[in-house]
């Protein structure tokens, strides 16, 4: 059972508020924000009580979303449920900003009302929201000259628009005007988080892929989807046949608007999408990864004669050379007490800067090819070097994304809408990958 | 936030509302509106424009009504006889072709919480339940249950409630649930809905047309169905498991739950259910949204004190990833602790090495406390990686460190060769009170081993005029006199500059008492002394990490998928644990025979963390992360007639006061203590309890009076009224014969004290909290008895 449930921007400018029992006033704003900001690092933030008041609540584009909830509430529900009323949101607005939020208001105080009542969640599929929601989003386009490069010498169309443009998949399910708007489109999304810890000497020591395939529809009514997997694809450990590549998942969980009779032979899931975001499938794979881990460093650490301590890192990614990873990060902690940095990058689009504050070296890889292998320099003024102060170099961590590129091995084969729908609408299947967590120790 | 000139916006929007013009055209009429609204959510008090809105609403356009609805259901309680205006628009509404016009007049129609509307609302709601539209029948089935907590003391018709009922057989699922719902509350003295089988089959049969939200309710809604047999038990048992498997974890949990209820006499059962729970759990530990991670991760910690080995081959789960945040980062540790295993604990210990230099200290600071953990089993692999976080020389590192081993010497002694020569060196780095306070307790227990021992204690000790802690100069006084007992030649110097000091400078009561103290100890002589002093090095009863017995499932299957396990408080024990081991140990952990039988109120409460620590310590096996949960402390200080007066007030006004005082009834044999004064002074003042009068052994009757303050770590600030204890000792004297048995009887009464002492024969001890729970005079207690015991060899 909710209370209440507001939406409060980063400075705790009130954004949303609605109060759907009556049971506690409005000052459970303040009383959130004053407890929220006054937290300390180790005091765990998700739950909050006050008196009576429980206050659950859940950070997203970089809002905070809460709601007030009774002791014996489930916070499984309750967090869950604020995701989604965010996923909504965006499903409806088109992003999740606190700019976007503020300017769809109303629509927002519509959805909630439809959303919940009187503290029960009533339903959030946007298939039976629809028939309520009145109000069309705001959105606003910022000016673009990526917008612009799609248009040809005197408006012809050029070639790009075989590519969804990157802002496709981020505009309100719902909109009547607008270039966009209306048009008939599906996004289904393979995304793979992975997280690796690699040993000192190469080890991989886990390797965890947590993976979901989403399917975004701007369609009103959409037919039934086939879409079809790898043939290989396999759940579990005992169900690997024959030789081959096969592609292999621990665990598998679907939507339960899924129907999976085509499953077990084929490798087909049927599904009618409804408008918005839903994921369809979820799955793991737990300590195996199908490839060599992407990443792969060879550092050698050592201090020179004048007190200073040099790293030479080389860098190895690991990807089959027709994939690329993108906006790769490079966290190498150092020991405290280190001054300035000098480095050496071997290409010039790459960059690299010391951060006293949080005692590290970034060193960012705008754009790796698979196959390729970076190397850097950093030779670190370090005062009172001593031989323990090595302990504090490392472990490093990389953040990066692979786009199209599934880890797992994961592809879809087809994409189909039975009966074919005439020929307006677009289909697209994007994959990426992306580092929940790439930790390398030196 | 409101924002100034505010006034100025409200004034200009109620000229915008009110002009004709504005409101014939309907597109610029609803931007106004809208703009109301906007300022309302802002924070701004749109009170004044109630009647212009109130003209607003009858209009034909969706969006318009809607918006005014938002803004008068916020402003309606404040204008009841307006309020009234809106009811025919809204009557009319209900009779609308549209569902969509109905549902949503007939939500708000509720929505305005005025009872002064009720009558007119009764009619459209019973009408509402009989719609054609599903959605208008959601809107009219909890309708009713907002009428109902709206005029709480008459009662809903019971054909209504009938009505309800019969409807919870309606097509749509969320009419279903929301009946369940609204019963729920209408229903609520009668302990709420009432589940028959036939409803309960009736609601597992359509669970899976019901969504997410609807499939949890049901669940737990299912908990109060009792099935009539085992067979029954097990096809429901069997319909519900696919939704264990849920993607969803609030389904997956709250079926668990259920599973948890309905098998709670089948323990078997509910390690099966576990088990295949694990597998979603572990998904959620994983899930991209980090709240959920939390969530799941408080849950695991949850099951593990019933099942250690649950997740045991998952332990890599738990490695933190490197974006996470402290508070996940600090759960996961927690959890990796326990997971540990002779076949991973290298690994294990790896990772949490790479974390003892995060740039976050609290995250650094709880890796430490982890490996400590580890090390009373794993002691070889865990000295050597602190060892060497010796060598960085950072303050908090090392300060951490320096508490971990403390806490490591304490359980495993086995360890104290290695930590001696750790200890060389690192007083420099020490900066924080803790930490030194943790130095100074190895350096007087392991004095004599650690070469350097007397020179870091000089220049403490050079250092006194500048200390702030009491904490520290208490310690620094005990170690002083502790180590003047195993190095009196190198000591006694500066020992007898500290006392002078303490004694003729000092301004904190405390340790100026402290220092007499131990300056009229020296003169009782050398022997006296060390037998005060030199108590329990160690307490290897605490290394109990492994092969501790798991408890039983019901223990905390109320709390699952609750708010509870979220809450509860990080107690990791370095963090906030204050004071010596033994302090705290012989707080918490002396034996006490009678604490089993609690209060059944309290034991239905939430566990506070003393009951929980309470609770652990009657089953002998406290776990060591809720040790510091509740120590006893000696500051602030008391003086003896501010006791007396405290003393008398609460004797004589105890009848008439509302405020609940606590007292309790203890009958415990135990010897008499017949020692010097002064060393049962000592004695109890190393349990930081304070002794105010004592009169001379041998005299009778004898009497001590003294007190104590509790502290618990959930509310380490707590020092009001509430955690001071004041007790009293009276031996009457054994008039029969005359052995030393003696009977503690905790009691105000003089009537209850003299059936104790004559009954028998012995010491009746008097305790006393303003406002304090029955666990904490427990344990005050069980520590006065264990010292008394602990001096009673003393009068043979």
């Amino acid at each position: 059972m909710i209370s209440q449930v507001f939406i409060l921007s980063s400075q705790g400018d009130h954004l949303i508020y609605k109060d759907f029992r009556g049971e506690a006033g409005k000052e459970a704003i303040n009383i959130f924000y004053e407890k929220v900001t006054a937290l300390t690092g180790d005091q765990p933030p998700v739950v909050m009580s006050h008196k009576e008041l429980h206050f659950v609540h859940v950070r997203q584009g970089g809002l905070y979303w809460v709601a007030t909830t009774t002791a014996d509430a489930s916070p499984f529900m309750a967090i869950e449920f604020l995701n989604r009323l965010s996923g909504l949101i965006k499903d409806y607005c088109g992003d999740l900003t606190e700019k976007c939020v503020r300017m769809n208001f109303a629509l927002i105080y519509e959805l909630l009302d439809e959303v919940i009542d009187y503290g029960y969640i009533q339903t959030t599929s946007t298939d039976i929201l629809k028939n309520f929601i009145q109000t069309e989003a705001v959105t606003s386009k910022p000016f673009s000259l990526f917008d612009l490069s799609n248009v040809g010498l005197f408006g012809a169309e050029t070639q790009q628009s075989k590519v969804a443009p990157s802002a496709a998949a981020t505009r309100p399910i719902m909109s009547s005007r607008g270039e966009q708007g209306g048009k008939p489109e599906i996004f289904v999304d393979v995304i793979e988080r992975m997280s690796v810890v690699l040993g000192a000497t190469g080890v991989l020591m886990k390797a965890d892929v947590e993976g979901e395939i989403r399917v975004k529809c701007y369609m009103p009514s959409c037919s039934e989807m086939r879409i079809g997997l790898n043939e290989e694809f396999s759940i579990g450990k005992s169900q690997l046949r024959g030789y081959g590549a096969a592609v292999r998942v621990d665990e598998c969980r679907f939507h339960p608007a899924v129907k999976l009779d085509e499953f077990d032979t084929y490798r087909i899931l049927k599904v009618c999408p409804s408008q918005g975001e839903q994921t369809i499938m979820q799955y793991q794979l737990c300590d195996d990864l199908p490839t060599a881990p992407p990443f792969r460093l060879y550092p050698t650490i050592e201090r020179d004669t004048g007190g200073r301590l040099m790293m030479y890192l080389k860098l190895r990614c690991d990807l089959p050379p027709k994939s690329a990873a993108i906006n790769v990060s490079v966290t190498i902690p150092i020991p405290k007490g280190s001054l300035s940095l000098s480095l050496e990058l071997s290409s010039p689009d790459q960059s690299a800067e010391l951060q006293a504050k949080n005692k590290a070296i970034h060193w960012e890889i705008p754009r790796f090819p698979g196959g390729a292998q970076l190397s850097a320099l950093f030779k670190l003024e370090v005062p009172g070097l001593s031989s323990a102060s090595m302990m504090e170099v490392g472990p490093v961590s990389l953040s990066f994304e692979l786009p199209k590129y599934t880890c797992t091995g994961l592809q879809i084969r087809f994409l189909r809408l039975t009966p074919v729908q005439p020929g307006l609408s677009q289909r697209w299947v994007r994959y990426v990958t992306h580092s929940d967590s790439y930790t390398i120790r030196v | 936030m409101p924002f100034l000139g505010s006034e100025e916006t409200v004034r200009e929007l109620k000229r915008a509302l009110s002009n004709p013009n504005v409101q014939s055209d309907h597109l610029r009429y609803r931007n106004t509106i809208l703009r109301v609204i906007r300022v309302m959510s802002q924070g701004v008090d749109v009170s004044a424009l109630f009647s212009e809105m109130v003209k607003a609403c009858a209009t034909a356009d969706i969006v318009q009504k809607k918006l005014v609805y938002v803004f008068l259901c916020s402003y309606a309680s404040l204008n009841p006889e307006l309020s009234l205006l809106v009811i025919n628009t809204l009557r009319k509404d209900c009779q609308d072709p549209n569902p969509m016009v109905r549902s949503l007049a007939l939500r708000n129609m509720t929505n305005l919480r005025l009872p002064s509307l009720l009558e007119y609302v009764g009619q459209p709601l019973t009408a509402g339940l009989r719609d054609r539209a599903a959605c208008v029948r959601r809107v009219a089935v909890l309708g009713w249950a907002k009428l109902h907590n709206l005029q709480a003391s008459s009662d809903i018709d019971s054909t209504v409630v009938n009505e309800l009922y019969s409807l919870l057989r309606d097509q749509d699922p969320v009419v279903m649930v929301n009946c369940l719902r609204a019963l729920d509350e209408i229903l609520k003295e009668e302990s709420g809905v009432a589940i028959n089988k036939p409803i309960a089959h009736h609601l597992l049969n359509r669970l899976k047309e019901c969504d997410v939200w609807g499939q949890s309710e049901v669940l737990r809604v299912l908990q109060r169905y009792a099935p009539q047999c085992e067979d029954e038990l097990f096809d429901i048992l069997s319909l519900l498991d696919p939704f264990l498997l849920s993607p969803h974890p609030s389904v997956m949990a709250a079926t668990l739950s259920l599973f948890l209820s309905l098998c709670s006499s089948l323990p078997a059962m509910c390690v099966s259910a576990l088990e295949r729970g694990r597998g979603p759990l572990l998904a959620a530990c994983g899930s991209a949204s980090r709240e959920m991670r939390f969530a799941a991760l408080c849950h695991i910690q949850l099951l593990l004190r019933s099942l250690p080995g649950l997740v045991g081959a998952h332990y890599k789960r738990f490695f933190c990833g490197y974006a996470e945040p402290a508070y996940i980062k600090q759960r996961k540790m927690q959890v990796l602790v326990e997971l540990v295993n002779d076949e991973n604990v290298t690994l294990v210990m790896d990772e949490l090495k790479g974390y003892c230099t995060d740039v976050n200290t609290d995250t650094a600071q709880a890796a430490i406390s982890a490996i400590g953990r580890i090390g009373r089993s794993y002691s070889d692999q865990c000295l050597e990686i602190l060892t060497g976080l010796l060598g960085l020389k950072q303050e908090h590192i090392t300060s951490t460190v320096v508490q971990t081993l403390r806490d490591l010497v304490w359980v495993c002694p086995q360890c104290s060769d290695a930590v001696c020569v750790a200890l060389e060196g690192c007083e420099e780095t020490l900066q924080d009170s803790q930490g030194r306070q943790a130095l100074l307790w190895l350096l007087g227990v392991y004095g004599e081993r650690v070469s350097s021992a007397p020179y870091v204690l000089e220049g403490f000790i050079d250092g006194v005029r500048g200390e702030v802690s009491p904490g520290v100069k208490t310690e620094l006084l005990t170690t002083s006199v502790r180590l003047f007992l195993s190095r009196p030649a190198e000591t006694q110097d500066m020992l007898g500059r500290l006392l002078h000091y303490c004694i003729e400078e000092e301004t904190d009561m405390c340790v100026r008492d402290q220092a007499l103290l131990y300056y009229r100890l020296l003169h009782c002589g050398i022997e006296e002394t060390r037998k005060v002093l030199q108590g329990r090095k160690s307490d290897p009863s605490l290394g109990v990490l492994i092969g501790r017995p798991a408890e039983a499932i019901s223990q905390w299957a109320s709390c699952f998928d609750t708010l509870e396990p979220l809450v509860q408080k990080a107690a990791m024990p370095e963090s906030s644990c204050r004071g010596s081991p033994e302090k705290r140990s012989s707080a918490c952990l002396s034996p006490i025979p009678d604490l089993q039988p609690l209060t059944p109120s309290r034991a239905q409460d939430t566990p506070t963390s003393q009951s929980a620590s309470a609770r652990s310590t009657a089953a002998g096996l406290l776990p060591v992360s809720s040790q510091s949960a509740f120590s006893l402390s000696l500051s602030p200080a008391l003086g003896a007639e501010e006791f007396e007066r405290l003393w008398l007030r609460q004797h004589t006004e105890e009848k008439e006061e509302e405020e609940e005082e606590v007292t309790l009834r203890e009958c415990v044999s135990c010897p008499a203590p017949c020692c010097s004064s002064h060393s049962l002074q000592a004695a109890l003042q190393l349990v930081s309890i304070q002794t105010l009068a004592v009169t001379p052994p041998h005299t009778l009757p004898w009497r001590v009076y003294l007190y104590t303050h509790t502290a618990s770590a959930a509310r380490a600030s707590a020092s009001g009224p509430g955690s001071l204890v004041l007790g009293e000792l009276l031996y009457a004297g054994a008039r029969e014969d005359q052995e030393g048995e003696a009977s503690i009887s905790v009691d105000g009464e003089s009537e209850g004290r003299k059936e104790g002492t004559e009954e028998r024969k012995g010491v009746a001890v008097t305790l006393r909290q303003r406002a304090g729970n029955d666990d904490v005079l427990r344990v005050c207690l069980s520590v006065l008895i264990t010292v008394l015991n602990t001096l009673s060899p003393e009068k043979d």
